[in-house]
């Protein structure tokens, strides 16, 4: 890393995240407007993003080589009244919040309290869907059973394809051209006409901005005396005047060409995730290719580019989180993803010399964001997977490794075309989707164990006192371990079903009144279906919902066909009042349910296959299911932090776990449970059907000590290798030991830097809720003496 | 006929090639005071109080150390994993204790795993008739055997017994072409006298061949004491761990010599 790169990442590390009301203001004085009232929804969007663009502060650190921020400041970050209006309490709260905080001044506050709550006070797309939402799931949404991601941001976590770094917006506009063209003036094409014409304005507004940026570099660059870098700057200066217009012919231009891409969906609305660039080893190489063979860089410039370009990503903070969805995932990471490797359309190896220099990149600079998925398929290298391997071992949780051949063919099994399936990848935690063709978001994690609680208490829940589920009978009076988990499958059906309702209604709001003009013209073929990205105007469209606790609920159903069916050494009310009493008094029971119990995690099949089942009954109820905008219903398993958050609005549980504990993560054992290895782990991982999901997360941690030599890194490829035959989607390992994070614990201040692989992501460690920390610390280390 | 089987390791990553698993048979005729495994020795099932831990609290229970497996469940155990083992290269471990001690079951089990195509390594102490020996070779892919000490009187004072027929055994299975590992428990005070660590070099130097280049040294460690205690056998006596320079010392005299060799196997 060089002294301007090194001075870059310091700046972006210790710029303090703090807000500004500068956007919320603009958008408020645009729809204020008089115009305002008269254009129809996608013009409105359209010319509000214009609005913003044409009037925000600009932004440029004299050291920079990748132009353009979000915020006036590096890690200042925007808020969007329209989707989210916070509160003046909400805004104290995120000011004052000891984990992931953002600053909010006096400024800030008072334009919230005169003019953005004023105007937004019962229009924001959250309360609208407030209320919108039935009884049923404003029920079940208080008594923990799922999450709702579009409650406080719009639909997101798409990914650029191939065709984004090719196309410069002057083919989009004309692409619209020819498309408005064909659309016969009729009442029935008018609302596609109007979406395109938002589209028109919005690849326009770009353009304009950074002509805007072009300028000021122009500017900038007649102050500055050092001839290099006025040359630098000067240079700078004409890519933005060419990109995104044209499209970009060499290396620098494709990273500046993106970045402007990535501004944009992340202006227009407050996506979750923000945006991705894709496969950027295989998007880069043909400008990286023709740039060396021209002598325009050398492998040097290349890395620096890169470099700067992760630094960008870095500024840019999640939008801030508050309430329930803070809980489900709290963090300052935007879950800004790289992909490498894979496959290339015709189903080669796709591993290039870029593929590496990322990698160095991606080791060297060791920042939060962007995150980094390594793709590996039958067809790439060892090689490949052993030097991401070297990075993972260096222990900040990046790259995490997922499985290329299984991705494809679960977008296969999703309808997708072969090509558009090799094209695609994974993006924010470990979802699959065709990047550059697909809608695919995250809807909301479903609480599997809170499930179980209700099952056990017919419908009833012991938190809120009250009946929130169907009556399924009380688990006395079944007769069989089967009558038990029919009752399951009914309570969880049923809670399906009002998220699905939930999420169509939703969708509808965000189709009907934040559609996003500007992503649309990056996803294919919205403009050619003259159709909203929110609306299904992509190729492929698909909504997931995501179960969490699969660990914990297979030993809980483990438990209860042990001890009282097979066994039957326990009584129901036995065990409801030692659930009850959280196992006070009641601790030879807990024992005997800890540690004389089989566990999922082990290769036993005695209680992995409890594990297919629920996976079973939650996939029969999810997938296929159409949505609101034509997509179809998915299932993930995966769990951010809200495995967190599901603990602690469940009480004790049949698998000896104590009320308000954190539940297992993903399709990990619950933490500590897994007594024979990773072997073991990964057997009983496989034993649900992997390609029937949109994506599974697997964490395992191995101590340090245990990647001491050459040996032990071939080693750990091998297994995840064979994990990846049994089909297993991803892996992640967290590699620091136990010691380590107990001393962080103890002295935050002397690990500023450090950080772990929570699930699906990696995030400082200080930033993490002290359970959350105490959960990382208890799963299963793996090492050797 | 049953084998006596204390631990079933998954995952062993320092027994052999590749990922293996790695079988721990019970019994050992042979004593040595630095042992890890210390339960190993007895050749019975022995009971010992177990203590679980919730939080703060505990749970007392007697359990027992030592389960008999038929040689098809042994092997049902093993192949969970052959998927892992095709992928590496790897395959199957016994050790122990001393496996030849439980020689008939071993043979009919190294037979099966033969007939699965899986690798197998054996962990031995080399203590055992030659007519065994002969008789388990053409089952194993590779020994990984153990050199304690090249001084019969000192041999026979800490492991109870003669290494007379140890040496031999290895003399035979080197020179016949067996694939061997030669193992180096590092103790000090024991065997890490600079003389005699060139005596040792001499010894398996003049024996170096294509079957046998490879020698790992295995640090005493600290970790086996608690075991004792646990177990409740007498701890005669306590070493110090070796400290990584004279592990690389050691590694580095065999090196010279063409060995490749490795610290903690």
């Amino acid at each position: 890393m060089n002294a301007r790169i090194k001075s870059l990442r310091e700046k972006s590390l210790n710029a303090v995240e703090s807000l500004t009301a500068e956007r919320a203001l603009l958008v408020t004085s645009f729809y204020k407007s008089i115009d305002a009232q008269k254009l129809s929804v996608p013009v409105l969007r359209a010319r509000t993003f214009e609005h913003i663009l044409a009037n925000k502060e600009l932004f440029f650190d004299e050291e920079e080589l990748i132009v353009g921020e979000r915020g006036p400041h590096p890690k200042i970050t925007p808020t969007y009244p329209e989707i989210c209006l916070h509160s003046l309490e909400d805004l104290e709260i995120l000011d004052s919040r000891e984990k992931v905080s953002f600053k909010a001044d006096q400024e800030m506050k008072k334009a919230y309290r005169d003019i953005i709550i004023p105007y937004w006070k019962g229009k924001s797309n959250r309360e609208r869907i407030m209320n919108l939402m039935t009884p049923e799931w404003l029920t079940a949404y208080q008594s923990g059973i799922f999450t709702e991601f579009q409650e406080q941001r719009a639909p997101g976590h798409t990914a650029l394809g191939e065709k984004g770094f090719k196309t410069g917006f002057r083919q989009y506009l004309f692409e619209i051209e020819k498309v408005c063209g064909s659309l016969k003036e009729n009442s029935e094409s008018s609302a596609r006409l109007v979406q395109l014409e938002g589209m028109r304005i919005a690849a326009e507004a770009m353009v304009m901005y950074a002509k805007r940026i072009s300028k000021m570099l122009k500017d900038k660059a007649s102050l500055i005396h050092d001839e290099i870098r006025k040359a630098e700057i000067l240079e700078l200066s004409r890519i933005c005047n060419k990109v995104p217009y044209e499209a970009p012919e060499t290396f620098h231009e494709a990273l500046q060409h993106y970045w402007f891409m990535h501004l944009g969906v992340i202006t227009e609305v407050n996506p979750w995730d923000s945006f991705n660039p894709g496969r950027l080893d295989q998007h880069l190489y043909p400008f990286y290719k023709n740039d060396i063979k021209a002598g325009r860089i050398d492998k040097e410039r290349a890395r620096e580019l890169l470099q700067a370009f992760w630094i960008k990503f870095n500024n840019h903070p999640a939008p801030p989180k508050v309430g329930i969805t803070a809980l489900e995932s709290n963090t300052y990471t935007d879950f800004c993803l790289i992909n490498l490797g894979g496959l290339n359309p015709d189903g080669e190896d796709a591993v290039n010399e870029l593929s590496y220099i990322i990698l160095d990149v991606i080791e060297e600079m060791r920042i939060l964001q962007p995150g980094s998925m390594v793709q590996v398929s039958k067809g790439n290298p060892d090689e490949f997977l052993q030097r991401a391997i070297k990075v993972i071992k260096t222990g900040f949780g990046q790259p995490s490794i997922f499985n290329t051949d299984a991705i494809i063919q679960e977008l296969l099994r999703h309808g997708k075309d072969l090509v558009d399936a090799r094209n695609g990848g994974a993006s924010g935690c470990v979802e699959s989707g065709a990047f550059g063709t697909e809608c695919y978001f995250l809807t909301g994690y479903f609480n599997l164990m809170k499930i179980l609680e209700l099952t056990l208490h017919n419908g009833w829940d012991p938190r809120l006192k009250r009946q929130v589920g169907p009556e399924t009978g009380y688990p006395d009076l079944f007769k069989t371990f089967d009558d038990f988990l029919n009752a399951f499958k009914k309570q969880l059906e049923y809670f399906i079903n009002i998220k699905i309702e939930g999420n169509n209604t939703i969708e509808k709001t965000f189709s009907d009144f934040i559609p996003v003009p500007f992503l649309s013209l990056l996803i294919e073929d919205c403009i050619k279906n003259a159709k909203d990205y929110n609306d299904g105007g992509a190729r492929y469209n698909t909504s997931y919902i995501q179960g969490v606790g699969l660990g914990s609920v297979t030993d809980a159903l483990a438990a209860i066909n042990h001890q009282v069916y097979v066994e039957g050494n326990l009584s129901f009310s036995e065990l409801l009042n030692a659930l009850e009493d959280d196992f006070r008094n009641h601790s030879t029971l807990q024992h005997e349910l800890i540690y004389n119990t089989p566990k999922y995690g082990n290769d036993d099949d005695k209680v992995d296959y409890l594990a297919s089942k629920v996976f079973e009954i939650f996939l029969d109820a999810v997938d296929g299911r159409t949505s609101y905008r034509g997509g179809i219903y998915r299932i993930n398993m995966l769990p951010t932090t809200s495995h967190v958050y599901f603990g602690s609005v469940v009480g004790a549980t049949p698998d000896g776990r104590n009320a308000g504990q954190p539940l297992s993560e993903g399709i990990s054992p619950f933490q500590g449970v897994d007594m024979k290895g990773p072997t073991a782990v990964l057997k009983s991982a496989s034993k649900i059907d992997h390609l029937k999901t949109g994506g599974t997360l697997l964490n395992q941690k191995f101590a340090p000590s245990f990647f001491k030599n050459e040996d032990s890194i071939i080693k750990l490829g091998a297994l995840v290798r064979s994990y990846f035959k049994m089909n297993g989607h991803h892996i992640q390992f967290n590699v620091v030991d136990a010691d380590t994070l107990r001393d962080a614990q103890r002295y935050p201040e002397k690990y500023k830097d450090l950080i772990v692989r929570v699930a699906g992501y990696s995030d400082y460690f200080n930033d993490l809720g002290e359970d959350l920390q105490n959960e990382i610390i208890r799963r299963t280390e793996h090492k050797e003496f | 006929m049953k084998a006596l089987i204390f631990d079933i390791k998954r995952f062993a990553i320092h027994d052999g090639p590749g990922i293996r698993t790695t079988l721990f048979f019970k019994g050992c005729p042979l004593i040595c005071p630095w042992c890890h495994n210390p339960e190993s020795r007895n050749a019975d099932p022995q009971k010992y109080n177990h203590v679980d831990k919730i939080g703060k609290k505990e749970f007392m229970s007697e359990k027992t150390i030592g389960t008999y497996y038929t040689s098809e469940q042994l092997l049902n155990e093993i192949l969970k994993d052959k998927i892992f083992y095709i992928e590496s290269g790897g395959g199957i471990t016994c050790s122990g204790g001393e496996p030849l001690f439980q020689y008939s079951f071993l043979n009919k089990f190294l037979k099966e795993c033969r007939s699965e195509d899986i690798h197998t390594a054996l962990d031995t102490s080399g203590y055992a008739e030659m007519e065994i020996m002969m008789k388990i070779a053409p089952l194993v892919d590779l020994f990984l055997f153990d050199i304690k000490h090249l001084d019969n009187a000192r041999h026979k004072r800490f492991a109870g017994v003669s290494n007379d027929i140890i040496l031999r055994n290895f003399k035979w299975l080197v020179s016949t072409g067996y694939n061997v590992t030669a193992r180096i428990p590092v103790i000090p005070g024991i065997n890490t006298e600079k003389k005699y660590i060139n005596r040792l070099d001499k010894y398996l130097s003049d024996l170096l061949c294509d079957n046998f280049k490879e020698i790992h040294l295995l640090p005493y460690h600290e970790i086996g004491c608690s075991k004792y205690d646990k177990f409740n056998i007498g701890l005669i006596q306590s070493f110090e761990e070796p400290q990584a320079e004279l592990l690389e010392e050691y590694s580095l005299v065999f090196k010279k010599s063409g060995f490749k060799t490795k610290i903690g196997g």
